[in-house]
């Protein structure tokens, strides 16, 4: 039987969490934590320079160290959450949000449309997607802005691509066909079944592509053509360590683990989310 | 009937994993040259008994089989390891696979997938393609030998069935396994394929037959086990048990299989509702150039009455059904409507598709309700429990979902209702629910109802008016019981032999 996306009740959501779905969700709510409310885990200023302090190795008084000013890595860590996060968010959003169009375009339109939009989305697939990043930083400059809109726009054909042929299925579904045929107008089958059932299951193909945007953009940062050193961005704060590397391993160490565990929660809650959808 | 018994089956039960008891303390003897049919409905444990039988349950780990005798051409197999299992299927015991739209392997030549059994024991190439078109022949495939290198695209649906029963020949097994061998095929392929599994049995095999259609059960069994929840409760020769049940579960499959005609007389014919004219639908073929599915047709529908339309797969009956809903334009010919256009609704075959799989019932009711009733009323209409609202689709059994359907359907108060297989996929007791409940709600509230069906019994249980249709065009049409008394047409005196009908 072809049963196109179930949604699973939210108890039933829960049950199939479990256990590396809960360890992923504590993660998750704690990085939103940080990245609300970062001084109540760091109170101290992640900007704050001790010139004595300088690269000292992680101690109580410094969890993960310094790093060449004297600038406490774990506050720096914990304050870099909400911009490392928040741009990961932005990136997906733009993504998504370019992806959908696109998808609905080629999806529902005429089929020239459709042929036109799959040739130019194929093109843009061939390119990887941090070679097309880097390519609109070089266009733009460097900078934060830049770094979240290329990395929006690099995602945006992978998206596209699902989001059409999910559309396409929906469309053509005999649920859709029932509506029409009850004679219900077409906006109306859109908003309650195409659009529904269409952007449900791109909710776990978000999550995962939101970790994923935070290791791109933390690469274009590292690579020095996204948030630029001082601020607390982990992509930066990798940047800052190279030089440190033989010496002060924990400069680069945990702002990569930050990455690496926010990555992977946001992944394994992905993965559940979007195994909810196939059933 | 002499020597060994080529089944032999005590005290067998059968536990799986979180559905506990499958099968419960099951006896069954099958002499050499004997036709044993297993009947039940659908969750009675028809299917786990074939798996079992293969020793293919047992394959799994988690599931409990036990029994105290179980002989296969007498050889003990209860203890028998996974390897000896292997060694013995396709050789001692074969399986007849259900679905031959789907069981062959649409890469592989009839040549290769026929011999597998034999290749697999490495049997020579040319002895292999011998073996391979004897038992092409047995299975009463025409002309074998250029079938040889065909794939299963090239093959009709009676063909592959065919073949598939060619692959159980094609090792010698004298005991096959056929499970609902008949069921994806249309009545005339099915009476043949019927015939021919007759004819192995004389010549010797036994047969274990898994069905849940007693006609097919009358046309080939010697004997027959009825199946409910796990356990046996009668069995017996085929004329006494189907003849004078004693269990009430023999005797509630035996009503429940539709025969007869309409039990209420037609209401005199009301106005004109819909009228189709010189119908024309065309489709692209796969080789280029088109197809007329639908070839010339026109069909009028009368308020109250239903009229019946039987044909096979292929005949364009379905095409018909939705030139008449509007759910595809005639490439030519008109469809008009009375004034004012009389409300119609279809009731497919498939509902579960035709449910938005996010929402409950209760919802799917409410969007399509065009008058004041509840969901709850509306399901109380079809007999169903007021509960289920809540309930989606995906919960439910495929009657519910049935009636569910319904339910909608009548939800927008139509005149017409178009019903396309609307019982093909259900089992015997449930599909007889199904039409009552059309029948009444017809009766009740003068409903015109399109019945369009390939089984004969089943349309002439509900119809006032039957339409014959073979390759797009009708080849006879009439008051129901005119067209089974008398038919003129060739094809629709093919259609009421193979399709038992009586």
């Amino acid at each position: 039987m072809s049963n196109p996306v179930a949604a699973p009740s939210l108890r039933a959501a829960f049950a199939r969490l479990r256990p590396a779905g809960v360890v992923a969700l504590v993660v998750v709510l704690a990085i939103l934590v940080a990245a609300v409310w970062p001084g109540l885990i760091a109170p101290g200023d992640p900007l704050a320079i001790a010139p004595t302090d300088a690269l000292a190795p992680p101690s109580l008084a410094h969890l993960f160290g310094t790093d060449e000013s004297g600038r406490d890595i774990f506050t720096r860590v914990v304050h870099g959450t909400a911009p490392s996060v928040g741009i990961g968010l932005a990136a997906t959003g733009i993504g998504i949000g370019a992806g959908l169009v696109l998808g609905f375009a080629s999806g529902l339109g005429p089929k020239a449309l459709d042929a036109a939009l799959g040739r130019v989305i194929e093109v843009l697939f061939a390119l990887p997607t941090l070679v097309m990043a880097l390519l609109l930083v070089a266009v733009m400059g460097p900078g934060t802005g830049a770094a979240v809109l290329a990395i929006g726009a690099a995602t945006a054909p992978g998206y596209a691509r699902i989001l059409r042929a999910r559309v396409r299925a929906v469309a053509g579904s005999g649920y859709v066909e029932y509506a029409r045929l009850e004679g219900t107008r077409r906006t109306r089958v859109f908003l309650r079944h195409i659009a529904p059932n269409t952007l449900w299951p791109l909710v776990g193909v978000a999550t995962l592509g939101i970790g994923q945007a935070i290791v791109w953009v933390s690469a274009l940062s590292f690579l020095g053509f996204g948030t630029l050193p001082p601020s607390p961005e982990w992509g930066a704060m990798l940047n800052a360590g190279r030089v440190y590397i033989s010496t002060a391993w924990w400069m680069t160490i945990f702002p990569g683990l930050a990455i690496v565990v926010t990555a992977t929660a946001l992944t394994v809650l992905g993965r559940t989310a979007a195994g909810g959808g196939r059933r | 009937m002499t020597g060994r018994p080529a089944l032999e089956i005590r005290g067998l039960t059968v536990a799986l994993p979180g559905t506990g008891d499958v099968l419960r303390d099951v006896d069954l003897t099958v002499a050499a040259g004997e036709c044993l049919a297993v009947v039940g409905e659908s969750g009675a444990g028809k299917s786990v008994l074939a798996r079992t039988l293969l020793g293919l349950t047992q394959d799994d780990r988690h599931a409990r089989v036990i029994a105290r005798t179980f002989e296969v051409a007498g050889r003990d197999v209860r203890t028998l390891p996974r390897r000896d299992w292997r060694a013995l299927r396709g050789v001692d015991v074969s399986l007849v696979l259900q679905d031959a739209l789907q069981s062959l392997d649409p890469l592989r030549t009839t040549e290769a997938e026929v011999g597998e059994t034999l290749a697999i024991r490495r049997v020579p190439a040319h002895e292999r393609r011998t073996r391979v078109l004897e038992a092409l022949h047995a299975a009463g495939l025409p002309d074998a030998a250029a079938r040889l290198r065909q794939r299963s695209d090239d093959l009709s649906g009676g063909m592959r069935q065919r073949v598939l029963i060619a692959s159980a020949l094609v090792g010698g097994a004298p005991l096959l396994v056929a499970d609902e061998p008949t069921t994806a095929l249309d009545s005339t392929v099915a009476a043949r394929i019927l015939d021919l599994l007759g004819r192995l049995r004389d010549e010797g095999r036994s047969l274990v037959l898994i069905t849940h259609d007693l006609d097919v059960v009358a046309r080939v069994a010697d004997r027959v086990a009825v199946l409910d929840q796990g356990r046996i409760v009668e069995t017996g020769p085929v004329a006494e048990v189907l003849g004078s049940a004693r269990h009430v579960v023999t005797r509630a499959l035996i009503a429940a299989a539709p025969h007869g005609p309409k039990a209420t007389a037609p209401a005199g014919p009301g106005p004109e509702l819909i009228t189709a004219r010189d119908l024309v639908r065309r489709y692209r073929a796969p080789g280029g150039g088109s197809v007329a599915a639908v070839d010339g047709v026109g069909v009028s529908v009368h308020a109250g009455e239903t009229v019946g339309i039987v044909g096979e797969s292929g005949s364009g009956k379905s095409t018909l059904a939705r030139l008449l809903v509007g759910a595809e334009r005639p490439d030519e010919g008109t469809v008009s409507t009375s004034a004012p256009p009389p409300r119609i609704r279809l009731i497919p075959q498939d509902p579960f598709a035709t449910f938005d799989p996010r929402w409950t019932v209760g919802r799917i009711l409410r969007t399509s309700t065009r008058t004041a009733d509840t969901p709850e009323a509306l399901l109380a209409q079809v007999g169903l429990a007021a509960d289920l609202v809540r309930r989606r689709p995906a919960t439910l059994s495929g009657g519910q979902r049935q009636r569910v359907a319904i339910a909608r359907a009548l939800a927008a108060d139509p005149d017409l209702l178009i019903c396309d297989e609307p019982v093909s996929a259900l089992d015997v007791t449930t599909q007889a629910g199904i039409l009552d409940l059309l029948v009444r709600l017809q009766a009740d509230r003068g409903l015109a109802v399109v019945f369009i069906s390939h089984d004969l019994a089943v349309v002439r249980k509900v119809s006032d008016r039957v339409i014959v249709m073979r390759d797009g065009r009708i080849v006879e049409e009439g008051a129901t019981e005119r067209v089974f008394a008398a038919p003129e047409h060739p094809f629709t005196r093919e259609l009421i032999r193979a399709g038992g009908g009586g």
